[in-house]
């Protein structure tokens, strides 16, 4: 559904790719994962779908057509996404805010009121936030307010939905309603792409990773196999081990304490 | 934003404009105004009425609706909370346009707002050249830092006009660049309202697109809104409300700047509503000003944009304290 085909990103003034060339897709039906260290260009990936990063080689493509080609509008009806960051100017009540999320389908002076009414509700039930829908945004926590951009992403309703780190804010509860929240997504049809760093939630949750390092894929396939020890610990530069979570049996990340010959 | 807000500023215009045409220079008895506007007799109560203060009335609240609208449009979509016409270049050009009339031609007729109204369009055009320029296209960053550059080069420009002109000319000029509805006449009303109804109907058209702006330009290209084109069209609009209103009575200020938050602090957080909130209690702040400018010191007239700062400063305190 959306596919990075040898993506190269360069910002102007810098003198090496944020990505250098990276393949891969995140299908329809799919939670695919982007995980990666800091500069690694999870967000030039964003930032390129979106049209904000100038494209030196290759092409994003959302089904068969070519991002490049698309106007602003067409491409929000289909993809919904959620940047790293956002804050408003000025505080809107959280309902107005959700209901920004039906923009690419209005014009100016008509809409499909019922529609609207619909999807804004619906998304508001699905993020967990009815209660918080008066709220002014600028009253809301850092887990609220980043459960009412989900909740904007949702009120899009395309056929694909990008989160650049959802859950940062979340505490434990909100972040396993969240990640259950996309996984269901993905298994009505939708393509669910996201970044993060949660990579022990992302091996239980996500049907793909993909890691990227110094702006190249480092390893992409179904988590199991992309988590591996040695992979992981070159791509993040830390000690760490990979072993099975006795819980549940998703492998899981552990990374070590840097004590030369002292406990880790 | 919520009907109750929306009536009561309303009514508050509605006090403002009747204030406007009861108060002035001339003192009138309520049977000469009832005569005057339900008889129209040929008296000069009839003419002070007709001729003068409803056509300035009619100015002052165009006047304060396009400064209103220009600002909360401009705040929105540069989502800055200081931005406004005169920070951005508009009053500058205006005012070095205006000057440059006074000076080489003297003031007269139509050539100051015609001259003052090509200024402010220059300098919106030099904003949008210099923030192209500097690599932004429509960034609101660059718009807005590009807006106060060309707005101080103005004042040196009018500067460098003034510093050897006569002593009436220097007087013509600051006058001009403080503002007064002392000229309106009903031409002027309709210029203004034509242009009014062009540019406001065209930021009332944008207003979804500044509520998307507004949450910053990845947020507004996520929603299907070209940030940089969207920016540019919003500020060449916003800065056209602004020179007209500008080539018809000078320099009001504060009026863009405050009236905005004043809407916002009244409910009216989308743009539709706050643009249109911000027009209405524009024009109540800037016909409430105009009286005060004409009965306080009566018969002197005192300038029309001091005056305005002086009522819309506590307001704007209260807000302020508010948001605190």
């Amino acid at each position: 559904m959306i596919r990075f085909e040898d993506t190269a990103v360069r910002y102007a003034g810098t003198d090496r790719d944020a990505l250098g060339g990276v393949s891969f897709e995140a299908a329809a039906g799919q939670l695919t994962a982007i995980a990666g260290p800091n500069g690694s260009g999870k967000t030039s990936c964003v930032r390129a779908l979106l049209g904000r990063a100038p494209l030196v080689r290759g092409r994003v493509s959302i089904g068969r057509d070519d991002r490049a080609g698309m106007d602003a509008r067409a491409f929000a009806r289909r993809v919904a996404v959620v940047t790293q960051r956002e804050e408003p100017a000025f505080p809107l009540a959280v309902r107005e805010y959700v209901a920004l999320g039906r923009h690419p389908h209005q014009t100016p002076w008509r809409s499909d009121a019922a529609r609207d009414a619909s999807a804004v509700s619906g998304a508001l039930a699905r993020a967990g936030i009815e209660a918080l829908a008066e709220r002014r945004t600028d009253t809301l926590s850092g887990g609220e307010w980043q459960r009412a951009r989900v909740a904007r992403a949702l009120a899009q309703d395309g056929e694909a939905l990008v989160l650049d780190e959802p859950s940062a804010f979340l505490d434990v509860a909100h972040e396993m309603a969240l990640f259950e929240l996309l996984a269901s997504i993905a298994a009505t049809g939708h393509a669910v792409l996201m970044v993060s760093h949660q990579l022990n939630l992302v091996a239980r949750f996500a049907d793909r990773l993909v890691l990227l390092d110094q702006g190249r894929v480092a390893a992409d396939g179904p988590p199991a196999q992309v988590m591996d020890g040695p992979t992981l610990e070159r791509v993040y530069n830390w000690p760490l081990v990979v072993t099975r979570d006795p819980a549940v049996g998703a492998p899981t990340l552990v990374p070590l304490r840097k004590r030369a010959g002292g406990p880790r | 934003m919520p009907t109750r807000a929306l009536v009561a500023l309303i009514v508050l215009l509605l006090i403002a404009a009747a204030c406007g045409v009861a108060f002035g220079s001339a003192t009138l008895t309520p049977a000469e105004l009832w005569r005057a506007l339900a008889q129209g007799d040929t008296g000069t109560a009839t003419s002070i009425v007709r001729d003068v203060r409803l056509p300035r009335v009619a100015l002052g609240a165009l006047v304060g609706a396009g400064l209103g609208m220009s600002g909360a449009a401009l705040q929105g979509t540069l989502r800055n909370p200081l931005a406004e016409p005169y920070l951005l270049g508009v009053s500058g050009g205006a005012a070095v346009g205006a000057v440059l009339a006074v000076v080489l031609a003297g003031a007269h007729g139509l050539l100051v707002p015609v001259a003052a109204f090509a200024g402010a369009l220059v300098a919106v055009l030099v904003v949008l050249v210099v923030a192209r320029a500097a690599g932004g296209r429509g960034d609101a960053r660059l718009l807005l830092m590009a807006g106060v550059v060309v707005g101080a080069f103005a004042n040196a420009a009018i500067m460098l006009a003034l510093a050897n002109a006569p002593a009436n000319t220097v007087r013509g000029a600051t006058w001009w660049m403080m503002g007064s509805l002392a000229d309106a006449d009903w031409f002027q009303v309709r210029s203004l309202a034509a242009l009014l109804v062009l540019g406001g109907g065209a930021l009332l058209w944008m207003a979804r697109e500044i509520d998307v702006l507004a949450l910053g330009a990845e947020a507004a290209a996520s929603l299907g809104v070209e940030p940089d084109a969207a920016s540019r069209r919003v500020f060449l609009w916003a800065s056209l409300v602004a020179a007209a209103t500008v080539s018809a009575a000078g320099l009001v200020g504060f009026v863009g700047l405050v009236v905005p938050h004043l809407a916002r602090g009244a409910g009216a957080r989308a743009h539709r509503g706050a643009l249109v909130a911000s027009a209405i209690a524009g024009a109540a702040l800037v016909i409430a000003s105009d009286v005060l400018a004409r009965v306080a010191l009566r018969p002197t007239e005192l300038p029309l944009g001091a005056v305005t700062a002086i009522i819309g400063v506590p307001f704007f305190l209260v807000r302020l304290r508010k948001l605190a």
